[in-house]
């Protein structure tokens, strides 16, 4: 790892004010990515801005049908809440299945989010859950917060403070992951919310996206065999070592009808 | 830059070498405890995992400026030679290791995998040590030290 300068800012206006001060500057949440990523020289920032320091971005709480959960919130602290646990099951489960046990004691949803990795959990319900992200600066869609690979609608300096997941009637969070790492090849979160179906997916393409042409067939009939026909295309899906683009068209289809299945 | 941390129980203020030292660098370099293993340095095989604030983590996937103020319990602070923690008097009786180089993290990992669960059974133990790799014992005796020391912690 290369040397860096550490700031611990102890609020938003402070860590705002290094970054934009700094020549490469980068924010640290978890580090359970970025820290591994350093240790490899894949990135190299100048500033390493810490944000552990700053009151008020960890915790969770449900009123009004919305389960709101601080960006420094643990992923552990996700799996284990009752709160979420009693109002979104599906992504309590969703957390418990991240990494491992060592790396949900540290990451962060916050951080999990920003980086927007194709292969990470928590986007699925991002955009499955039609969930609004918090930065300091205003307030984004789910559906339009991740762009690219690696890339979000966050500009340079932002940083998420929360996120609200509406409470949906029902949901289930369906996950093939690859044996070694635990990442997702293909996760696939459906939520019902009063009969409407949204459909998130990760893993697949560059970035979380929803899947229309599944809601489709699902909000006229919410039966797994309904899937059957469903052609997933596979353009600009990821194709790597890991799972062909073609195989990841085929998983995203199979994760969708367990997910149905699941929803009971 | 100087870090202010507790170690099993008692303060060490530490002097970074740098900003970028890792926790199980400075463990192991400057603490000279080195039950805490550096397996794989990739944060894939647990080996480096210690508690933080009593919960489990893995030390190379840690920045030591990270837990300035917080507390540590490694391998060391667990149990003694005449007094072993429950968890390994149970890899003791189950030969739960063999050539023992997981075994640290291992320990330090399924005690918080058994403090933070109700009831363990064995596939809910192998899942929970999903970051810890052994490539010696087939897990088998793991699993069963496991459960056994749920009985008894």
């Amino acid at each position: 790892m290369y040397q860096f300068n550490y700031h611990k800012p102890a609020t938003l206006d402070e860590a705002t004010a290094l970054y934009k001060e700094a020549d490469d500057p980068i924010y640290l949440s978890g580090g359970q990515t970025l820290i591994p990523t350093m240790k490899q020289r894949l990135a190299a920032p100048t500033d390493v801005i810490d944000l552990a320091g700053i009151d008020g971005l960890s915790g969770i709480t449900v009123s009004g049908g919305v389960v709101q959960i601080g960006a420094f919130t643990r992923h552990a602290q996700v799996a284990e809440s009752e709160a979420v646990r009693s109002a979104i099951p599906a992504l309590a489960d969703l957390a418990g299945q991240i990494g491992d046990g060592q790396v949900r004691n540290r990451g962060t949803m916050g951080g999990s989010v920003a980086n927007s990795d194709p292969a990470a959990d928590y986007p699925a319900a991002v955009v499955g859950l039609g969930a609004t992200v918090h930065t300091d600066q205003r307030d984004i869609a789910g559906d339009d917060f991740f762009k690219d690979l690696f890339e979000t609608a966050l500009q340079p300096a932002e940083i998420i403070t929360s996120i609200d997941f509406p409470v949906p009637t029902r949901a289930a969070y369906q996950k093939f992951p690859n044996p070694a790492s635990r990442y997702a090849v293909v996760g696939v979160l459906i939520a019902d919310f009063d009969g409407t179906i949204r459909v998130g997916v990760t893993g697949a393409g560059p970035c979380a996206f929803r899947a229309c042409s599944i809601e489709d067939v699902l909000n006229e009939n919410l039966d797994p065999d309904a899937l059957d026909g469903v052609e997933v295309p596979d353009a600009g899906f990821n194709n790597d070592l890991h799972a062909s683009a073609e195989y990841r068209a085929h998983l995203v289809k199979i994760m969708a009808k367990r997910a149905v299945v699941q929803l009971g | 830059m100087k870090i202010s941390i507790t170690v099993n129980g008692r303060q060490h203020d530490v002097d970074l070498p740098q900003t970028n030292a890792l926790l199980v660098d400075v463990l192991r370099e400057q603490l000279h405890l080195t039950g805490t293993h550096v397996g794989c340095d990739t944060s894939q095989c647990g080996a480096c995992t210690v508690h933080l604030e009593g919960r489990a983590v893995k030390s190379c996937a840690i920045l030591a400026v990270q837990v300035d103020g917080q507390a540590i319990t490694t391998i060391e602070g667990i149990g003694t030679p005449d007094d072993l923690h429950p968890m390994q008097a149970a890899f003791r009786d189950c030969h739960a290791l063999q050539c023992g180089f997981c075994t640290p993290g291992m320990i330090m990992s399924a005690i918080d995998l058994v403090q933070n669960s109700d009831s363990l059974d064995n596939r809910a133990v192998r899942e929970g040590l999903e970051g810890n790799i052994c490539r010696c014992t087939g897990y088998h005796n793991i699993v069963k030290a496991v459960l056994q020391a749920q009985e008894s912690m």
